[in-house]
């Protein structure tokens, strides 16, 4: 097991010392959470949407050996390679294998969470192999070294003299140049470059159908088809929460996807892959890593229901607030925060707290995942298992001893607001965690059991 | 073998059958109707959008549009002409990275969410809607369907070796969330709805 060296409160700290880039992040982000709710409002049958795709999901998870069974049968007679692989580490020597078949060491990679999950850019690179990112958000995190801090908006963080920066830096744009059009072009041309020259490309898979051994991609850029299609290899890496039932049922889910995670109608591009062109090489990549494992945990085997829109992370306080790579795991926000715990409890066991417990998250969640009350039960399972923090150990049971005698508590009621109240500084000082980046409230004279005694009781 | 394993994993871990709900029901909607959202939709992503009132009015508004562009390839056999040549096949993909403008007829087109579906089929080379630098789309009104569902419904059981859903040009919002079209793909899409 990994220890890491800090922890979200931590990382969201240093988020936190640039005040105006927060709110510039927060605003952003639930202007796209309002987009999403424009765009959800206009279908009236939006809640029932919803419900169908939960309980496609539900069908889908309750039959999964089934289907992949089925998917890998009719993907082979369709053409593809299949592979499966049980965990990131044979994943990534999975496609290894396949580049070092072909004597390829350069590939063009489309948006693919698992491939983050599965570390498989650092993991190549070791290798001596290169992967340019294609996605326009995730090349530019590629250049500045840094993972994504968002599931659909990768640079979401980045401020556009940032990323001016780096395009003077490795693309040659003219110093000081922060216009997005201009950058997009530049982008444009660069990555055409590479798409016309690699001979292998790699995309993640947000679709895969049992009925007919077809997969489905999705972007706005087009940048998975111009890698796939002009490519001798194509490898497509997907979890295998990803199948759905028939090709039919992609009409809910292409209905939902896009208007959850941006408020578009659809993405520009949903592209069906179900054979490999002439003379092409398509590989699939079935990959569990923890995912079989997560299935059996009841508790939390809706989250593999997720079709990663990112509503979620826009929607959430903390999110939006913390920013995404204060959660240190590939797939930040509410989903990443139960997702991560099943891979390794201890490294991640602050992550389910990063929550206000509001509900946010899974109002707007488009398979109708339970995501606060998993975040809450993955908070009893982890201080069960003794693996919060110490600080939160000793201020439950110091909680637990005052709540449970009245006596105690009103004598501790009664000296916090004298505290408050004639010695402030003991209470609004970096000590205290409620302080930070908050005003502490002004004190009442006397608490609501004192109130109620002199104004109710006494009638 | 990790097949096998995680196979017997699942079975082990998977929770009791769940039953598949019943479709969506299909919405029927009156075919102006269909014109008119289609129409708002695609503009409201960036596509421009000409009904016109016959097929043939739509070879000189094309060459308009266009009389400034190098390679102009049709897919569609009736608007080939001395400027626009018929789409040759060439089994390279590369060899049609200087298109500027690609001319395809879609199967349909889903007025919801105003996405055009493409099969090898209609695209002739899986690249060509992408690599191209403008794409031009011409649909008979009778194609178009209200949404999603009905739209798979005509879909079916289809034999494609491959089939996209096309909404509008290629684009991006990840520099500050500011809308950019032509991303990768096509710089912009014009489309052509005839009666």
């Amino acid at each position: 097991m990994n220890t890491k060296t800090k922890d979200h409160p931590e990382l969201s700290e240093l988020f936190n010392q640039d005040e105006q880039r927060v709110n510039w992040h927060d605003e952003t982000l639930w202007w796209i959470r309002q987009k999403r709710d424009k765009s959800a409002h206009g279908i009236p049958e939006w809640e029932t949407l919803r419900e169908k795709a939960s309980q496609i999901k539900n069908n889908a998870l309750s039959n999964l050996a089934d289907y992949l069974v089925s998917f890998e049968e009719r993907a082979l007679a369709n053409g593809i390679i299949v592979h499966w692989a049980a965990d990131a580490a044979e994943h990534n020597q999975i496609v290894h294998g396949i580049l070092q078949k072909h004597g390829i060491s350069k590939m063009v990679k489309s948006k693919s969470m698992l491939t983050e999950e599965c570390h498989l850019n650092e993991y190549l690179e070791k290798q001596g192999l290169e992967v340019i990112d294609s996605d326009l958000g995730e090349r530019i995190v590629q250049l500045a070294k840094e993972p994504p801090s968002h599931i659909v908006l990768p640079c979401i963080h980045k401020k556009k003299e940032e990323i001016g920066d780096l395009f003077h830096q490795h693309l040659g744009v003219e110093a000081g140049t922060s216009d997005p059009q201009i950058l997009t072009e530049a982008a444009r041309q660069h990555l055409r470059e590479t798409f016309l020259t690699r001979k292998a490309a790699l995309t993640g898979v947000n679709f895969a159908i049992a009925e007919t051994g077809e997969f489905v991609v999705c972007t706005n850029e087009g940048n998975a088809d111009m890698g796939a299609h002009l490519a001798d290899v194509h490898i497509a890496c997907m979890g295998i929460e990803k199948i759905i039932p028939k090709r039919k049922h992609l009409g809910v889910f292409l209905r939902l996807l896009a208007r959850s995670a941006t408020g578009q109608p659809v993405t520009t591009y949903s592209s069906h892959f179900k054979r490999p062109r002439e003379g092409q090489e398509m590989h699939i990549v079935l990959v569990d890593n923890g995912r079989t494992v997560q299935m059996g945990r009841e508790d939390f085997r809706a989250s593999l229901k997720c079709i990663r829109c990112g509503a979620c992370m826009n929607t959430c306080p903390v999110y939006r607030r913390s920013g995404g790579h204060s959660y240190s795991y590939a797939i930040s926000g509410p989903i990443g925060a139960i997702l991560a715990p099943n891979l390794d409890r201890e490294k991640y066991a602050d992550l389910p707290f990063a929550s206000t417990l509001c509900g946010s998250c899974s109002n707007v969640c488009p398979v109708k995942i339970d995501i606060h009350q998993q975040l809450y039960k993955w908070r009893q399972v982890i201080v069960q298992e003794g693996y919060a923090a110490s600080s939160k150990k000793m201020s439950m049971k110091l909680m637990n001893y005052t709540l449970s005698s009245p006596g105690i508590y009103r004598t501790a009621g009664k000296a916090g607001r004298l505290i408050m109240k004639y010695a402030p500084f003991a209470v609004n000082n970096q000590f205290n965690p409620w302080y930070k980046q908050r005003d502490m409230p002004e004190v009442p004279k006397q608490s609501f059991g004192e109130w109620y005694k002199k104004n109710v009781k006494s009638e | 073998m990790s097949r096998d394993k995680i196979l017997a994993a699942l079975r082990q871990n998977q929770p009791e059958l769940a039953p598949l709900p019943a479709s969506m029901p299909l919405q029927q909607i009156e075919i102006l109707e269909l014109q008119a959202k289609f129409k708002a939709v695609a503009e409201g992503i960036g596509s421009t959008v000409h009904l016109v009132d016959e097929f043939g009015a739509i070879q000189p508004m094309i060459a308009a549009r266009f009389s400034a562009e190098k390679r102009i390839l049709s897919t569609v056999k009736e608007l080939v002409s001395a400027a626009v040549p018929e789409f040759q096949f060439d089994a390279d993909p590369h060899s049609y990275a200087d298109v500027d403008v690609a001319i395809f007829k879609p199967e349909l087109g889903v007025a919801e969410n105003s996405a055009l579906w493409l099969t090898e089929a209609q695209m002739r080379i899986r690249v060509l809607p992408f690599i191209t630098q403008h794409i031009v789309m011409v649909i008979p009104l009778s194609s178009l369907v209200p949404d999603m569902h009905t739209a798979y419904q005509k879909i079916a059981e289809a034999d494609y070796g491959f089939g996209t859903f096309i909404a509008g040009p290629s684009k991006t919002a990840d520099i500050e969330q500011s809308l950019v079209l032509g991303a990768h793909g096509p710089r912009s899409m014009t489309i052509f709805i005839y009666a």
